[in-house]
């Protein structure tokens, strides 16, 4: 294939991704958005196979192979474990970015000294820092989210952290810049694995210190620097597709971080180096706090005589593989003539947008998943707001209480509706072990036990009753 | 291969790639956040075409091998990356298909 037509075949698979990605603004044409990406991606491949200089065929096909023997697996997983896939993916995606860069770097210096130009060894430098603390942070990450045992879930931290990280990722900037002044030296091939093994370490030091809550904007960070692993390998092969299809991939994840850090009201810096979820010290004493309960009959009844019930549903929710049950629980409010509205906060889940998917797949229809910042407004009108697995994302500390460690944080104004049913596992705190002042309101009440037996409870509650 | 590559035009594209990604990104629905990131999961596997190159070049052995690990994480990103994303979104329904009796 002579060299016009492969640059036309990568102009068009540019074009084509970045169609699919503006197909992604609207649930009606977001699966064409998959098929323009596919194409691109085929179009991408082929170009790329038939070109002169590719002349061995059988490890490609074997890698081809080995890759949809484990993908096609990979791409079945429950709704639940999306987060983990996703960032095994991220580690994937360094993984291989990395290793390009490194299979480049030995092959230029035993075979084209001459190709190792200053920029190409700040692109190879950087692609490979990038490419491998994305390796080893995404399989962290990936581990953490599995609660895979040996990992610990909560924030690991330990004095001087932060100076340690950043001098570990200096001192590879310092070997990398000594590479790149020197790159066909005798000793440089010897040290370049240094600058590998520091980021490799770099990656793991990254992760540890963050926990549960802050992962789905560290999954988004590890998006993005999967694509600009990808946009320095452009710049290494002299490509320009990799240097297109990198960066949207890096902007992709760079928003949902900054999306996902807002709803927190925290900055990046803070999350990559707060160190957030360590157990803040419960104020005991004083006055104690009693919770007070509803039954599930009295429960049923109310919400059967609301006019507008709004869900809160939160990781819980997930995780008591309730969002079934919630779905029969809609229905047969909504038998009632009762509108029943999901309020959605950006960090609800694991991951952007997690909360959406699991909603769909219990076959809620979207056009009743509302966004936090379009349903507070309602939120005074409202009879009932059941919260489902939610507690950060409804504790009116953010907006209250100075010293609360959400505090600031936008949160769904549950505390305004006129009752709020709050179906809670245990009477601990919440994740990031703050008490949650909702709880104890003079509009609260709480239905203790397991989110899918309670929703469950209520369904058998409200179709055991006549509908009126 | 000559090494006239014009590295400014490379950071232009990246530029203004970038501010494409960002301007169409966006205008995503955040009822699809999760789909986007796994369909840039996908796209981040255009990797595979540097991997083809380092895989299939008459190259030592070692490099070709890097290459081919390479080819097999990029690819397994692009394959279920693209599944995933469409079972995903083919779980977006706007209205539900049998209508329960309408209020009674």
């Amino acid at each position: 294939m002579n060299n016009a037509l492969v640059q036309l075949s990568y102009l068009v698979a540019t074009g084509l991704f970045i169609f699919a990605l503006h197909w992604m603004n609207a649930p009606l044409t977001a699966r064409k958005g998959v098929y323009a990406g596919v194409a691109a991606m085929v179009i991408a491949i082929g170009a790329t196979w038939a070109q002169p200089e590719v002349v061995h065929h059988g490890w490609i096909v074997l890698a081809i192979i080995a890759g949809v023997a484990v993908g096609v697996p990979l791409s079945m997983v429950p709704l639940t474990a999306v987060p983990q896939r996703t960032a095994l993916s991220h580690a994937f995606g360094g993984l291989a970015a990395g290793l390009v860069g490194t299979a480049k770097y030995y092959l230029w210096f035993s075979e084209g000294p001459q190709h190792l130009t200053t920029f190409r060894m700040v692109a190879i430098i950087v692609e490979i820092i990038l490419g491998y603390l994305t390796f080893t942070g995404s399989l962290l990450a990936a581990g953490k989210l599995q609660e895979v045992k040996w990992i610990p879930q909560r924030p690991v931290t330990y004095p001087l952290q932060n100076v340690t990280n950043l001098g570990l990722l200096a001192l590879a900037a310092v070997v990398g810049v000594a590479l790149t002044l020197n790159p066909t030296a005798a000793w440089a091939p010897a040290l370049f694995p240094v600058v590998i093994l520091l980021a490799l370490v770099f990656g793991v030091l990254l992760i540890i210190p963050i926990g549960g809550a802050d992962m789905p904007t560290v999954i988004a960070i590890l998006n993005s620097y999967a694509g600009l692993a990808a946009v320095a390998m452009g710049f290494v092969l002299d490509n320009k597709l990799l240097i297109t299809a990198g960066a949207l991939d890096g902007a992709s994840g760079l928003i949902l971080a900054i999306i996902m850090c807002k709803a927190m009201n925290r900055s990046f810096l803070n999350v990559l180096f707060g160190a957030f979820g360590q157990a803040q010290p419960v104020k005991t004493g004083g006055d104690q706090k009693i919770y007070r309960e509803e039954t599930i009959e009295g429960g049923a009844q109310v919400l059967e005589q609301a006019n507008l019930v709004v869900i809160i549903p939160g990781y819980g929710m997930a995780v008591a593989q309730a969002q079934h049950k919630v779905r029969e629980l809609y229905d047969q409010l909504k038998k009632r003539g009762v509108s029943v509205k999901f309020a959605i906060h950006p960090v609800a889940g694991r991951m952007p947008g997690h909360m959406n998917v699991l909603l769909a797949e219990a076959d809620i229809p979207y056009t009743d998943l509302v966004e936090m910042d379009d349903i507070n407004p309602d939120m005074p009108q409202c009879d009932v707001a059941l919260v489902v697995g939610a507690n950060d994302v409804v504790n009116p500390s953010a907006r209250n209480e100075k010293t609360s460690p959400i505090y600031g944080m936008p949160i769904i104004d549950a505390d305004k509706a006129r009752t709020v049913f709050a179906i809670k596992r245990s009477k601990n705190p919440g994740f990031a072990g703050i008490d949650n002042e909702l709880y104890f309101s003079d509009r609260t009440w709480m239905l203790f036990g397991d989110a899918k037996n309670v929703v469950g409870e209520l369904v058998k509650q409200l179709s055991g009753s006549a509908v009126h | 291969m000559s090494e006239s590559i014009d590295y400014w035009s490379l950071l232009y594209v990246f530029v203004l790639a970038a501010f494409i990604g960002l301007g169409v990104i966006r205008r995503v629905s955040r009822l699809l956040h999760t789909p986007l990131m796994s369909i840039t999961n996908a796209i981040s596997g255009i990797a595979v075409i540097g991997s083809i190159i380092v895989t299939g070049g008459d190259y030592p052995t070692e490099i070709r091998i890097m290459g081919a690990i390479a080819l097999f994480a990029s690819m397994t990103n692009i394959v279920s990356g693209f599944l995933i994303t469409d079972r995903m979104l083919k779980m977006f329904k706007a209205d539900r298909r049998p209508k329960p009796d309408q209020r009674s």
